[in-house]
């Protein structure tokens, strides 16, 4: 028994899951689910799909090269069962688990450096250049050309006042009449 | 190289040949001609009877040549058997007959065809065409004699023994009535006839027999009579073709007892005329009929005689009776051994017999060498081990012992896990677990995987010390004016999306008729709720519109709030020719009693319209092809699905 991993995805196949395939060359293809089994048939390059362990790795994404990645190998040489050596393996494989564990997250802390720094330029740019939208939807208040508006305020008062006056009929029953219609 | 001719076609006769290739002319071939014909299809039609009667007498001609064997081609065995039977001359003439008729009709066919070109007339061209075929009908009726001595050849070919002249062979000749029919019907199950008669075999017979699951051939041979070779029959020499030019053992068959005919010295006598004959061959003389007459027997003059065959070396004289059944077998076995060994030997001097013979290469060291003697190795302890005996009670103790111990078969589990070899015997009781967290632990059992891992916290402490792991959190907490303009980009994108979305979805027709924007009604109202919305200021506009709306309809009328665009335009063109309104009234209010009922009809006619408009999609009417294959069902990949299930 061992957990093999996915020839596709990369991810554990554990006993009594997923499917193999064995190439008339004797070459073992393990895959963990119908997914990535329809992937290799279709003769995708899983270097280049995205999802896979291989894409990740390949772009980047993942560590790669670090001394805690070459502890798990599978050897051609067999040992021969000790108990001390069994004892000191199964604490390595924690504390190794744990320092990798810690790796990878100062990985991804440098992988995403300065992204929001990035992020914060680019929504000052955003809200620069749409500065009507935000006056359209409220978030920058209106500011009216001031100069005009005190010249004619007077007059324009005063012609108001007549005009509402004069309209007042027509200004109340506006909203009556447009009622009517809708209905 | 061939062995056997039994698939050769049937050689036709002269009259049968030319019946054939002119009747298959007249059908394959058009019949019907006119002297109004143009004269190039005339000459065309009659070029192509002499040219098609031509082919098919080459082409016939060519398949006999073909099918039978040419004597240099053959194994030469064969070839003397067929010069022997069929006479060497004869039948190279019969074959070089048939080309040369074949050569003679191509030539007459050219000959014509190029008359034919210049044919004046119909019966011109026919008279040259009859022509044409009567020599080449000529040349095949001069046939007759080689036709019918190659269909007397094919026949007897056919029926002749297959003989393969490579395999092993034992080849059984004597004078006659020796009894060779008799050895080849005990040893084989060839169905030979026996006869009390000289002559009863008067060609070559075939039997075949395993020994040492290889198949031999016997070929039993008619019996020779001691005169000189020119004077041989056919049937004597078809037995000493068949001595010559065979690889094989021969047995020379006696009869001491002059049952046969000849006396022994005759048979000697035969035996050392023919003698060229086996060079290179193994020979053994059989004695025949011991049941009559055994060698030992013999008068000593004539022992004397028989003694002058052996004084030969390579040859033994072997007895047997066929009547009694007597040595039959050790004759054949040891003539199959003789072969055999004769093959081989022959084998070895050939060139091909390296190939094999590297495959095979036993390297044995010889003592010679170094006169040290190496023996095999056998320990010490398997020496001075004391033997095996069940009925000793300090017997060693074996794995059926312990298992009877332990509650015999069945009951019994051998435990595996006791061979296991191990530093401390306690650790073989041990259960490793193979996994650990999803990690295989084998994958991580090294022997030095202590000092790797000593390795790796010094790397780890390094690290640390040298401040990699320290976060330098770039600025977790922003500033308010940050997560304003943090909010106010999400706002703006969203807004975005959602202005896409919709212009998309105003884009999308959707099978519906399209109304032209200088068309499209917009209410007044509709309008200022957008300025609104935009923050525009309107309320100029919206005045102006109102006071046009008053001003057309008169003052107090109610029916000016929605005005509509289009018909503010239409006043608008009204009132640049107020002249002609006072003449004329407005068509557009003609026909309605009171001005008051504009508003009603326009409401009318808009609730006409809207319906019409509905139902202004695409009608049955309109001019339309449903896709016989759409595109989105044939064409592209299919993703993970399959074709039928999209």
């Amino acid at each position: 028994m061992r957990i093999h991993s996915c020839h596709f995805c990369s991810s554990p196949v554990y006993p009594g899951h997923g499917i193999m395939f064995v190439r008339n060359d004797a070459k073992e293809f393990r895959f963990c689910r119908s997914k990535c089994h329809k992937n290799f048939k279709m003769k995708r390059n899983p270097r280049k799909v995205r999802w896979t362990k291989a894409f990740r790795k390949s772009a980047g994404k993942e560590m790669v090269v670090d001394s805690t990645l070459t502890f798990a190998a599978r050897r051609n040489v067999p040992v021969r069962y000790n108990r001390e050596l069994v004892a000191v393996t199964l604490t390595a494989m924690q504390r190794v688990a744990e320092i990798r564990a810690k790796r990878e997250r100062a990985f991804y802390k440098n992988r995403m450096r300065g992204n929001k720094a990035k992020q914060r330029e680019e929504d000052r740019k955003l809200v620069a250049e749409n500065e009507e939208l935000l006056k359209q939807g409220g978030l920058i208040p209106r500011v009216r050309p001031v100069a005009n508006v005190v010249e004619d305020e007077i007059d324009e008062n005063m012609e108001l006042e007549e005009a509402a006056e004069q309209k007042e009929e027509v200004l109340v029953k506006v909203p009556v009449k447009r009622r009517k219609q809708k209905i | 190289m061939k062995v056997t001719w039994k698939d050769i076609a049937p050689v036709p006769n002269s009259t049968e040949f030319l019946d054939v290739v002119l009747n298959r002319t007249q059908r394959k071939t058009p019949t019907v001609i006119r002297p109004g014909f143009k004269i190039s299809r005339i000459r065309a039609f009659y070029m192509r009877k002499v040219r098609y009667t031509a082919d098919g007498f080459t082409e016939k001609l060519q398949e006999i040549v073909d099918s039978f064997p040419r004597l240099d081609d053959i194994h030469p065995f064969h070839q003397d058997l067929l010069n022997t039977l069929y006479d060497r001359d004869h039948y190279k003439i019969a074959l070089s007959q048939l080309s040369m008729a074949k050569h003679l009709v191509e030539q007459v066919s050219r000959d014509y065809v190029r008359l034919l070109k210049f044919g004046q007339s119909l019966f011109q061209c026919k008279q040259l065409k009859r022509a044409g075929m009567g020599r080449m009908a000529t040349i095949v009726k001069r046939l007759k004699d080689p036709l019918l001595y190659l269909e007397q050849v094919r026949q007897h070919l056919g029926r002749l023994p297959a003989i393969d002249p490579n395999t092993r062979t034992l080849v059984i000749c004597g004078y006659p009535n020796v009894g060779k029919s008799s050895f080849l019907k005990s040893i084989t199950r060839a169905e030979v006839d026996v006869q009390p008669y000289a002559f009863t075999t008067k060609s070559l017979y075939v039997g075949h027999f395993d020994y040492k699951y290889l198949r031999f051939q016997a070929i039993d041979t008619p019996g020779i009579l001691d005169h000189p070779l020119e004077e041989m029959n056919t049937i004597e020499m078809q037995s000493i073709t068949a001595i010559a030019h065979l690889r094989s053992c021969v047995l020379y068959f006696m009869d001491l007892s002059e049952q046969c005919g000849f006396s022994v010295e005759a048979q000697v006598n035969l035996y050392h005329s023919i003698k060229p004959l086996f060079a290179n061959k193994s020979v053994m003389v059989v004695i025949n009929k011991i049941d009559a007459m055994k060698p030992e027997d013999l008068d000593p003059e004539r022992q004397q005689l028989l003694q002058t065959i052996t004084a030969e070396s390579n040859v033994e004289i072997m007895q047997l009776s066929c009547h009694l059944e007597l040595g039959v077998m050790e004759v054949r076995n040891q003539a199959c051994e003789k072969l055999l060994a004769a093959r081989i030997e022959q084998k070895m001097k050939g060139t091909k017999v390296n190939d094999v013979l590297n495959k095979i290469h036993l390297a044995t060291p010889s003592i010679q060498r170094d006169g040290v003697e190496r023996k095999p190795h056998i320990p010490e302890a398997v020496l001075t081990m004391p033997k095996y005996d069940p009925n000793d009670p300090m017997r060693r103790k074996l794995a059926r012992d312990i298992e009877a111990e332990n509650g015999g078969a069945g009951v019994y589990n051998i435990n595996l896990k006791d061979k296991y070899l191990l530093e401390k015997d306690e650790w073989k009781t041990d259960i490793m677990p193979e996994v650990l967290d999803g990690k295989n632990v084998y994958d991580f059992l090294d022997p030095d995987i202590g000092r790797k891992l000593q390795e790796l916290e010094q790397e780890e402490e390094r690290l640390e010390s040298t401040g990699f792991y320290d976060s330098d959190d770039e600025d977790i907490f922003e500033t308010e004016e940050d997560a304003d303009i943090r909010m106010k980009a999400e706002w703006i994108r969203e807004k975005k999306k959602l202005i896409m979305k919709e212009s998309r979805s105003r884009k999308a027709l959707r099978n519906r008729a399209i109304i032209p924007r200088s068309k499209q009604r917009k209410t007044l109202s509709a309008m200022e709720k957008h300025l609104d919305a935009i923050h525009v200021d309107h309320s100029e506009l919206s005045e102006r519109a109102r006071g046009r709306a008053e001003s057309r309809h008169g003052p107090g009328i109610e029916a000016g709030v929605d005005v509509i665009m289009s018909e503010a335009k239409r006043s608008k063109s009204r009132s640049r020719a107020p002249s002609a309104t006072s003449v004329a009234p407005s068509r557009f209010d003609a026909g309605l009693a009171k001005q008051s009922l504009r508003v009603k009809a326009d409401r009318i006619e808009k609730m006409h319209q809207r319906e019409r408009n509905r139902l202004g999609r695409a009608g049955e009417a309109d001019r339309h092809y449903t896709e016989s294959m759409p595109k989105h069902l044939f064409a592209g990949k299919r993703g993970i699905g399959k074709t039928q299930r999209r």
